[in-house]
């Protein structure tokens, strides 16, 4: 099945061990993703501001380019990019006056009117493929890996967009059955880590980054899992250094959910790109189940 | 918090500027402080999200614009997904943040951020930070 995929900015660079992970383990559905050819950055943050429709413009010409590659669907792998698509498509579906306006204003674009169906990587693998092929596909069963989900807040808020309750959602924790791991409750799961404020507010995004970290280990976690290249940032990337100035906290290895899955398809671990996540992470998957 | 509101404290243009760049009506709310409980910010806010929501409810702008609570806001949605009322708060700090944006002001400069922090950040965290701090 080929399938049109919008990778975003972070995928191409800084998160290439979400991407190149998410290749290599769709491969073994039998996926192929059929890059946007055109693609642009899509704002990372959806434009709150009412009367703001000029930063609706850059995810609005994505979902254009996904008609004019002759898709209904695309489907990306970062849940930032997700959100910011999908709460631009719903604004252009439900929107009249602003679907005007911007239809009117983008005059040498196609007429659009939020009809592409976005989608991200996890709600893609539980509504079209199913659980069960997943499964099948597993030939390194990530077997007594106690894993934390973390969703974050992009993939589930807000409820229009939410690929799963905001509540209590379980999308991650399936997902994390289906590889044969053990997914672990945690109280911070849907929490945020700080996003962006990791660079306006450094202490107060560390805050929201212990309590998360702290509360995964808590409760029995080896390893805590994210699709948001920023999660990874804050949570895996930055913990070395944010275990220097909290040394209480306990090393937390993290991953993509992609590279999760790839390893656990059979890829091999040379081309899920460890060498970009927490120094640990490798090693754990080693130690555990390799 | 005592408040003293007044006709001159009491910012009518500020009101109805908020309700106009938010969409949103602030009277909905009904001070249950649901917001404040599932902000993972709030030890860092001078002001609760409850606050700042009473504050507008009177128009006290200059008690909202002198406090840290909007600039901490991650927009993680937490207090919308939770609101009985159904209140978009996120967009409530989004508009505030724009009235002092809009006057021309930056709350960082991208040209003080070292560049050592530049190369290390992944794109989505500057792109993010420079939308929600820059005019």
């Amino acid at each position: 099945m080929k399938i049109c995929y919008y990778p975003g900015c972070t995928l191409k660079t800084k998160a290439k061990n979400l991407e190149d992970a998410g290749k290599a383990a769709l491969e073994f559905l039998d996926i192929e993703l059929d890059e946007l050819e055109r693609w642009n950055c899509c704002g990372v943050v959806f434009s709150l501001a009412d009367d703001d429709l000029l930063h609706l413009l850059a995810p609005i010409r994505d979902l254009i380019r996904v008609k004019d590659a002759g898709y209904e669907k695309v489907l990306t792998l970062c849940s930032m990019c997700y959100n910011t698509l999908a709460r631009a498509n719903l604004v252009m579906r439900d929107d009249e006056e602003k679907r005007n306006t911007i239809n009117t204003f983008m005059e040498e674009e196609t007429d659009y009117s939020g009809d592409v169906e976005v989608m991200h990587l996890l709600n893609f693998l539980r509504d079209e493929i199913g659980w069960e092929k997943v499964k099948e596909c597993v030939k390194v069963p990530l077997k007594g890996l106690k894993v934390a989900p973390n969703y974050g807040c992009t993939l589930t808020r807000p409820r229009d967009v939410g690929i799963d309750s905001p509540d209590k959602p379980t999308v991650l924790h399936d997902f994390l059955i289906a590889l044969g791991a053990e997914p672990v409750d945690f109280g911070a799961s849907t929490d945020c880590c700080g996003s962006y404020q990791m660079l306006s507010h450094p202490e107060a995004a560390e805050d929201a980054v212990a309590h998360i970290i702290s509360s995964a280990s808590e409760n029995g976690a080896e390893a805590i899992v994210s699709s948001c290249p920023l999660c990874e940032y804050n949570i895996g990337k930055r913990q070395t250094a944010l275990r220097d100035k909290r040394p209480e906290l306990q090393e937390l290895p993290s991953f993509y959910l992609t590279q999760l899955m790839a390893v656990a398809f059979g890829t091999d671990p040379e081309l899920c790109r460890f060498d970009l996540n927490h120094p640990q992470s490798l090693p754990l998957l080693q130690a555990k189940v390799l | 918090m005592t408040l003293k509101i007044s006709d001159v404290s009491h910012d009518e243009e500020f009101i109805q500027k908020l309700s106009d760049i938010s969409g949103e009506a602030v009277q909905k709310c009904m001070q249950c402080g649901t917001c404040t409980g599932g902000c993972p910010m709030t030890e860092k806010m001078d002001l609760t999200p409850r606050q700042i929501i009473l504050l507008s409810h009177y128009g006290l702008k200059e008690k909202i614009t002198d406090s840290n609570t909007v600039w901490l806001c991650a927009t993680c949605n937490a207090c919308y997904a939770r609101c009985p009322r159904g209140l978009e708060l996120p967009k409530i700090m989004e508009a505030i943040r724009q009235m002092t944006l809009r006057q021309n002001t930056n709350h960082v400069e991208p040209n003080q951020v070292p560049k050592e922090v530049l190369a290390d950040m992944p794109q989505i965290a500057l792109v993010s930070c420079f939308r929600k701090n820059t005019s």
